[in-house]
């Protein structure tokens, strides 16, 4: 299962490297060369290939073996379960995965969420009024997410660890001190708890909610400038300044955008537990690195998309629903997580060893 | 093709530069003109860099001037300089590793619609992103194994390639390279001239920084001398001038 995951990570560059490879009798010079040069390139050609085989299909295995292992993995209540599990860390890692793409971390969207649930439930309490509500936890969220960016960018922070594990301290503080009684609170309007735990046409509509976030992101992220900027910060922040790209503007965009994607989570747990609480999100922080990562997005920044948040989230979804269905404690889920981390940053140094691999047989081909 | 112009498209007039106690320009004066590889040659220290730095934006002269096609203009950052239509290609290449040729290509200044949106929310026009790249690569003869792969994939020649083209495409008076073959195996190193010379014969202004005597004899029209921050000389390099070029540059016989 572990090597799996290994082999989806370098399945992008598999691609890239099977089509350069195809491509070489075009450059070629000398006959003899390219003998040698395509013998080693087949073999990591044919590697990566075998490697290409893509997240998804990972995670197809996964779940054939788990129903194969435990019967009710596969039964529909089950799976439906699964998604209004995971819908909170699909969209809050969806937003990690902007932050990790500009080679950045977000230590705070946990306690960011906890934060914004406590508003949204002390806004409700004062008024009552749903879109108040929502308004005030998608706007607690983003808010958190631009101080994130503005203070690492604007306070010329090295890197965004401190700024966003300062800002993890203060929420929680904050959650657990605006909370009455330091607790949980009752109570969320209609709406919340209809977008949070209701379901329509056999999924959880938070399932949707999850389908609506993605879509946006990947139309920002592939089409619109933004999102080539975006990428273009997270693979060469240098560069990006030379080629006159506003990089503290897209830094602290993609802050914000983190927080609100925390903001919506908040929206989605508090409505599917009727409640807010300044205990939400514990861990989420790590929850999100670990799906982003898993998805197969590189921890070095530049690399990845939407699709490898949301692979990931599910891909944790599953493995606890799986571990809980057959009894494995909770505390072995955890230590399970955290090996799956440890590979998969390892994967993606494995990656850059393969990419400077693919560049030295290309070199070897032009001369 | 063309003879270099009359006139010189970028004429830098009596340049100073000091950084503190360091005179690192003084009283330098030169010009380039169209059609034409200039080669700016100089020791480590000379003052190539800070004079490069000079006119792509990156430091301000302390005195003289920088005239563009006779007007003289005020280079206060890189991005005005790219804007007047000086292109630079450093060491570094500021290539994105993660994008494409096509997205390199157009970093930055990306061709995007509708106009009346904020630029950062424009849609961009990949399409055509791609095509006018193809088109310059096809023209440039540069001959990359998959257009569609992030730069990270391809040799070290055909990234400086791929950066020489993207300033070419920018660049309506002068494109400076900083040592564009310094890193390159001899192959690569040949095509990178190719190329060059290609800039030239469509009537570009080129300024090759470059320690590399047989590609300044091979390649360069004419020869600027710096050496501590001084012009030393002016000539054009041939096979017969070579000693008279290398004793400027290390100072023998001064």
């Amino acid at each position: 299962m572990w090597f799996l995951s290994i082999i989806n990570i370098n399945a992008g560059i598999a691609r890239h490297v099977a089509e350069v490879t195809r491509e070489q009798p075009e450059t070629t010079s000398s006959p003899q060369d390219s003998d040698r040069s395509t013998k080693g390139s087949i073999a990591v050609s044919w590697g990566l290939r075998l490697l290409s085989v893509g997240p998804l299909l990972i995670l197809v295995v996964l779940a054939v073996v788990i129903g194969l292992l435990t019967p009710n993995f596969l039964k529909p209540g089950n799976l439906s379960n699964i998604a209004a599990q995971t819908a909170v860390i699909a969209i809050v890692a969806m937003g990690q995965q902007l932050v990790i793409l500009t080679k950045g971390i977000d230590l705070s969207v946990g306690a960011n969420l906890a934060l914004s649930t406590v508003i949204g439930g002390l806004v409700f309490q004062a008024t009552g009024s749903a879109p108040l509500v929502i308004l005030a936890m998608l706007l607690t969220g983003a808010s958190v997410g631009a101080i994130n960016g503005a203070v690492y960018v604007f306070g010329r922070l090295p890197h965004p660890f401190i700024v966003t594990l300062a800002t993890l301290s203060i929420c929680r503080g904050l959650a657990l001190e605006l909370a009455p009684g330091h607790t949980t609170m009752r109570g969320m309007p209609d709406i919340v708890t209809f977008i949070g735990g209701e379901a329509n046409l056999g999924l959880p509509n938070s399932f949707f909610i999850v389908l609506g976030v993605a879509l946006l992101i990947l139309v920002m992220t592939k089409s619109m400038v933004w999102g080539r900027w975006t990428y273009a910060v997270g693979g060469q922040p240098e560069a990006a300044v030379e080629m006159g790209i506003p990089v503290k503007g897209v830094l602290v965009s993609v802050y914000a955008i983190s927080g609100l994607c925390a903001g919506i989570g908040a929206v989605v747990l508090s409505g599917r537990t009727a409640a807010s609480s300044p205990l939400y999100g514990n861990l989420l922080e790590l929850d999100t690195i670990a799906a982003v990562i898993i998805g197969g997005a590189s921890f070095l920044g530049g690399r990845g998309h939407i699709g490898h948040a949301l692979v990931g989230a599910v891909m944790i979804g599953v493995i606890r629903n799986a571990l809980n269905l057959m009894n494995v404690g909770v505390f072995f889920q955890m230590i399970a997580i955290g090996v799956i981390i440890v590979l998969a940053v390892e994967a993606d140094v494995l990656r850059n060893h393969l990419e400077a691999r693919a560049r030295v047989l290309q070199a070897a081909r032009t001369q | 093709m063309s003879a270099p112009a009359i006139r010189p498209v970028l004429s830098v007039h009596h340049a100073h530069k000091r950084f503190g106690a360091v005179h690192a320009l003084k009283d330098v004066s030169l010009d380039a003109y169209r059609g034409e590889v200039l080669a700016l040659l100089g020791d480590n220290g000379a003052g190539k860099s800070t004079l490069v730095k000079c006119v792509s934006g990156v430091h301000a002269l302390d005195e003289g001037e920088i005239l563009l096609d006779g007007d003289s203009v005020s280079l206060h950052s890189p991005a005005t300089a790219r804007r007047a239509g000086i292109e630079t290609v450093y060491q570094d290449l500021a290539l994105f590793d993660n994008l494409t040729p096509a997205q390199n290509f157009y970093c930055g200044r990306e061709l995007a619609f509708p106009a009346w949106l904020p630029r950062p929310l424009r849609f961009l026009s990949k399409r055509a992103m791609d095509r006018e790249a193809a088109a310059v690569l096809d023209r440039l003869r540069v001959r990359l194994p998959k257009f569609d792969a992030p730069v990270a994939l391809m040799s070290g020649g055909q990234r400086q390639a791929i950066a020489v083209a993207r300033a070419t495409v920018f660049a309506r008076k002068v494109v400076i390279l900083d040592e564009p073959t310094a890193a390159l195996g001899l192959r690569e190193a040949r095509k990178v001239l190719d190329l060059i010379a290609q800039l030239r014969a469509e009537g570009n202004a080129v300024i090759l920084i470059t320690h590399n005597m047989e590609h300044v004899i091979e390649l360069a029209d004419r020869a600027v001398v710096l050496r501590q921050g001084r012009k030393v000389g002016e000539l054009k390099p041939q096979r017969a001038n070579q000693q008279d070029l290398v004793a400027m540059i290390v100072g023998a016989g001064a």
